[in-house]
């Protein structure tokens, strides 16, 4: 029998941190660069404390100029550094989408193979904190949709802890999105907690009826849902993809291919989305497994509002998922 | 002295980089060796831009293909104050800067031909030349884009405490994006290792400065993030060389950027599908009098640095060199199409 991992109690953001500190005490190159993330401590947190522990010369303060420090974040990270860009918020990405598309994710291929761009850009995505239609929305997915960049979310306290040194030793750029609802998120991580792969997804929970499959801030209503499935004696497995770009198709065809059925569950707007992407994949490769066609709780398509009612209805809900799979299997016969 | 940002600039704008309170005498003639130099590198631009557009002609050639025709000085002067291992950043007219950076014409030739010899093997194109050996990070297509590159670049030379500059060359048209302006500040406020060539040719793609630019100074631009500032005859390589190499001073010392505006004016069209019917002829006509080569060569005869035999010489070179060239990309060969994927991400090993 083995001993039981030591472990401490710790909530995403601390993980988050815990993984930025390591990363900066292994390697002289890493350094965190973004909007308030020194003497601020970071729009929310993350990064508290790390100025004063490695200096402003790798905590620093950027002007909001998202386009340049993004840009100069690549220009860096040619130059031989591991950098760390942090935007505050998805929404405000766009400002330096130019960089992130045109630059980072076309440099290498452009220069045949010359120059490769060692990056990695945190941000914070999704809704669940009544921040509205310009700090809310989740556009992970529009990300998914561009080659030459690798899109992690991490949803668990372990791959808070551990996809970030897995994405700095990664030679080409990794965009981390961080679901803003998850940071207060709090339970136990085994005191040597590390590295993670982030090639690979992962099944959260085995199951045999239904396959519910998601990413980021929706996992914890996955497994909520699938919870409450079980006491009505569905079934249901839950995937985490964990990297949305490249997808591990492997893994869901692997689980569709097992319980016959699929509900794909993103924060994000269906249309044209990784929703939309991954049922496709399903009904490419694996259409004659499926019991019911593919079903997907999405998010409503709206700007988010700022009530809580109506942000709640908005977003993917247990019940949502509950009542996909329910009807789902009322047509079971 | 309560001296305002305009009277700054302005005091810069007679020639003067900060610090220089005399005037300097104007072009003074280099060595002939030097002279050779700088003749043969805008030689070498000039007839490669020519053969590139018979080629674009003849459909040897293809996509968008912007020629540097009229600018040479520019290039050729700025890249002679670089040391080699120095970085540049470029824009989508940088045929001239690649060649006077001293990748090989048959590279380049080859990858405007799209063949794996390219020096982009064929990925990039005529706007997108990389060479990783001479610190060549691109050709960018992104008007603006690559500033915030350049400020990375020398971010991260200031980081590792090595004495390298990057130099950031672009168009007046980029001083109208965001990106600009948000470079400019990041790099004066970190004082990072990064020289801006602004070249100045006066029309973005169609569109005249005055057109564009609700105040046309763009040394006052530059200034106003604190950055020392100063316009130079972009038709006067010795000039152009002149003010780089101050310019590169000023940045090696570690007092951050500067900002250097070449005017200057390209002779050709915009790129090949351009029938340029925002300026007249008349003043295409007037610029072409200040033709960089041929202003050049007034200069090196009045000095007597060399004669007939000379230039002859160094025209048979730059053909020779050239034909040269257009037989390496003739004779290159297509990338397989199974590797069409190659490079989307790094060969990873795990």
């Amino acid at each position: 029998m083995t001993t039981p991992a030591k472990t401490v109690r710790i909530t995403y953001r601390d993980a988050m941190r815990e993984a930025i500190r390591e990363a900066l005490q292994r390697d002289p190159r890493v350094f965190l660069m973004g909007e308030d993330v020194g003497r601020y401590g970071g729009c929310y947190a993350v990064s508290k404390g790390l100025l004063d522990e490695f200096g402003p010369e790798r905590i620093r303060d950027t002007p909001l100029s998202e386009s340049a420090f993004v840009g100069a974040g690549i220009g860096a990270a040619m130059g031989g550094m591991r950098p760390i860009v942090e935007i505050m918020t998805v929404n405000f990405s766009l400002l330096a989408l130019d960089q992130i598309v045109n630059n980072a994710a076309t440099i290498l291929y452009m220069s045949g193979g010359q120059f490769n761009i060692p990056l990695v850009i945190r941000m914070t995505t999704g809704a669940g904190r009544q921040l509205a239609a310009q700090h809310s929305h989740s556009l992970e997915g529009w990300y998914a949709h561009i080659p030459g960049i690798r899109i992690v979310a991490p949803a668990t306290l372990e791959d808070a802890r551990g996809m970030l040194w897995t994405a700095l030793e990664d030679p080409d750029p990794v965009l981390i999105f961080e679901n803003g609802a998850l940071y207060n998120m709090e339970g136990e991580l085994a005191v040597d907690a590390g590295a993670v792969d982030i090639d690979k997804a992962a099944t959260r929970r085995a199951g045999t009826d239904v396959s519910l499959i998601t990413y980021g801030g929706s996992l914890g209503k996955a497994l909520a849902a699938a919870a409450e499935l079980s006491g009505a004696g569905v079934s249901a497995e839950v995937v985490d993809l964990r990297t949305l770009r490249p997808l591990d198709t492997a893994t869901i065809i692997a689980s569709v291919t097992r319980t016959h059925r699929a509900v794909i569950i993103d924060e994000g707007w269906r249309s044209g989305s990784l929703s939309a992407e991954i049922s496709a994949r399903i009904m490419e490769m694996a259409f004659y497994e499926l019991d019911a066609p593919v079903a997907r709780v999405c998010g409503a398509e709206v700007p988010m509002p700022y009530a809580k009612h109506l942000e709640d209805a908005a977003a993917p809900q247990p019940s949502a998922i509950v009542a996909a799979v329910r009807g789902m299997m009322a047509e079971r016969g | 002295m309560n001296q305002t940002r305009r009277e700054r600039a302005r005091a810069d704008a007679r020639g003067n980089p900060p610090g220089v309170s005399q005037p300097e005498p104007a072009s003074p003639a280099p060595d002939r060796e030097h002279a050779l130099l700088l003749m043969r590198e805008m030689l070498r631009i000039r007839r490669f831009e020519e053969k590139c557009a018979e080629l674009y002609s003849a459909a040897k050639i293809r996509g968008f293909l912007h020629l540097y025709i009229g600018e040479e000085a520019i290039a050729v002067g700025a890249i002679q104050a670089l040391e080699p291992d120095d970085a540049i950043v470029a824009t989508y007219r940088e045929h001239g800067h690649a060649l006077a950076r001293g990748i090989s014409a048959a590279s380049i030739m080859a990858e405007l031909y799209g063949k794996q010899e390219g020096c982009s093997r064929g990925r990039g194109g005529s706007m997108h030349i990389f060479d990783a050996a001479t610190r060549f990070y691109g050709g960018n297509a992104i008007v603006g884009g690559g500033l915030p590159l350049a400020v990375g670049l020398a971010l991260a030379d200031k980081m590792t405490r090595q004495a390298r500059v990057t130099a950031c060359f672009f168009g007046e048209g980029a001083v109208a994006e965001g990106e600009f302006h948000e470079s400019l500040n990041l790099a004066a406020l970190w004082k990072l290792p990064v020289v801006f060539f602004c070249e100045n040719n006066l029309y973005a793609m169609g569109t005249a400065l005055k057109r564009s630019e609700s105040e046309t100074d763009l040394c006052l631009k530059a200034s106003s993030y604190e950055i020392p500032a100063w316009p130079v005859d972009g038709m006067d390589v010795v000039a152009c060389e002149d003010a780089a190499r101050r310019a590169l001073l000023a940045v090696r010392a570690g007092d951050g950027p500067c900002f250097v505006e070449f005017r200057t004016y390209r002779f050709r069209a915009h790129s090949m599908y351009d029938p340029q019917l925002y300026r007249t002829k008349e003043e295409v006509e007037e610029w072409k009098k200040r033709d960089p080569i041929t202003t050049f060569e007034t200069l090196i005869r009045a000095h007597n640095l060399f004669d007939d035999e000379d230039l002859k010489r160094l025209e048979e070179e730059v053909g020779a060199e050239l034909a040269k060239a257009v037989e390496f990309a003739e004779a290159g060969t297509w990338e397989p199409v199974e590797e069409l994927t190659k490079f989307v991400y790094s060969e990873r090993v795990r």
